[in-house]
């Protein structure tokens, strides 16, 4: 069997090194969700909103955050803000303030939609029964809002994490960083370490994404 | 703003969007075919390659396209498997692209109702009879706004071809602000750029969405 550069996952801390990056990764995604959840939700409550202006300004920020690929928004605000305003992010806060962006944009689409697939004469049922407004959210709409939205944001969840990998592009140094060093500190001894530490670094990303998805999944089936 | 600046370096922009889109839609092209064919395997649930297809799918769409591309373009020669950036470009979008064109074109599938391809088979039609101008034409109009979704979707991840050292406006920009700390210009012409790429395919999309709402059949 051709040597694999496998070797070099034992060597050493090398293994922890590289759980260690997949947790920056990790750990960045997860305060841009706890962030952007309940920002989204309000968000996404205010786009329900007959108000033209407000539905103006935040159909051009969603608008905008969605059509550019998020490594052009990690640019513009890595690079693009220490050059206008002088701040000195560093490519951490960058890449907080980004997915936080992006995951408030997508998240209070998700919940515009939620609100809006409620058919209106449920709302108008309600009413005939006789219950409030309050009421009529608190026991009709939210709850079958938040079932279609659960399944939908667990989703954002997993796509946040896989998209936490570019953050390698603003000198973040994160799970496919740590195997880049690996692989070039070993290369005389294992000079296929490409080929093994990669491999590794997909297996990773699997096992931190696939069981969040299934569960996505297995709750969309539930809930149908 | 430095528009000189922007005058010089606006054919190169043009050459590395002119790459961006080229290898996207060949990309996409290559992830339509094989999706369709994911998704055919799928829904008349062909022994075997029906498990091969599933374990692509979940591998596909929970991992990251910029650690594909590593993969395959770090890795892979290591044993052996000699691939140029381009090549490699496409084959990861491929992949990537694959598994959500699958799920797009199975929904659509799975939409159709069960009775309809019994009552096409009641009247003599056969297999190929009933995915053609039974299921299919139903099917789509139901898949078009993943689809369209899905299009943006991989247009915009091309963004990381950067990663393997293709010229293409990622590429481009951050070498542009290496070289001559021309920030503001250089991220202005990224962002127009894109937005050039992307708003003719979002507008496309919502579009046909707003068509099709009205060409449902039956529910």
């Amino acid at each position: 069997m051709p040597d694999l550069g496998l070797e070099i996952l034992l060597k050493g801390s090398n293994m922890i090194r590289l759980l260690g990056g997949l947790w920056v990764a990790l750990k960045i995604s997860l305060i841009s969700v706890a962030i952007s959840i309940p920002l989204g939700i309000l968000l996404g409550a205010l786009m329900t909103w007959k108000n033209p202006i407000t539905k103006i300004i935040l159909r051009l920020y969603l608008e905008f955050i969605r059509i550019m690929p998020q490594l052009v928004l990690l640019f513009l605000v890595y690079f693009g803000t220490t050059k206008t305003f002088g701040w000195d992010l560093s490519g951490e806060m960058a890449a907080i303030l980004v997915f936080t962006l992006w995951g408030t944009a997508e998240m209070s689409d998700l919940v515009r939609g939620a609100l809006i697939s409620i058919p209106k004469h449920q709302y108008e049922s309600s009413e005939a029964l006789g219950l409030s407004k309050v009421q009529t959210y608190l026991y009709i709409i939210i709850p079958q809002a938040v079932r279609r939205l659960i399944p939908l944001s667990i989703n954002l969840i997993t796509r946040m994490i896989k998209t936490t990998s570019l953050i390698l592009m603003i000198g973040v140094v994160e799970v496919l960083k740590v195997a880049q060093q690996m692989i070039e500190a070993n290369r005389m001894s294992s000079p296929n370490g490409a080929f093994g530490i990669y491999l590794a670094v997909f297996i990773l990303y699997f096992i931190a994404c696939w069981p969040i998805s299934m569960l996505a999944k297995h709750l969309e089936m539930k809930w149908r | 703003m430095n528009w000189e600046f922007i005058w010089e370096y606006l054919p190169l922009y043009q050459k590395a969007a002119w790459l961006t889109v080229k290898i996207g839609l060949i990309g996409i092209l290559f992830a339509i075919m094989l999706g369709f064919i994911c998704a055919i395997i799928q829904y008349y649930k062909v022994p075997f390659f029906k498990r091969i297809v599933g374990v692509y799918i979940e591998l596909s769409r929970n991992t990251p396209l910029l650690v594909q591309l590593f993969f395959l373009y770090y890795g892979l020669p290591k044993i052996g498997i000699q691939t140029n950036a381009t090549t490699c470009g496409i084959v990861g979008l491929a992949f990537l692209g694959g598994s959500y064109m699958a799920e797009a074109f199975r929904s659509g599938l799975e939409a159709v109702e069960v009775i309809q391809t019994e009552s096409a088979l009641s009247l003599g039609m056969n297999r190929y009879q009933i995915m053609r101008y039974v299921v299919l034409p139903q099917a789509i109009s139901v898949t078009i706004p993943a689809f369209m979704a899905n299009i943006i979707f991989l247009m915009k991840e091309t963004s990381v071809f950067s990663a393997i050292s293709l010229m293409d406006l990622m590429f481009t920009a951050k070498d542009l602000i290496g070289l001559y700390y021309k920030t503001t210009e250089s991220l202005f012409l990224l962002v127009v750029f894109y937005l050039i790429i992307l708003l003719p395919i979002s507008i496309l999309g919502s579009l046909l969405e707003r068509r099709l709402r009205y060409a449902g059949f039956g529910s």
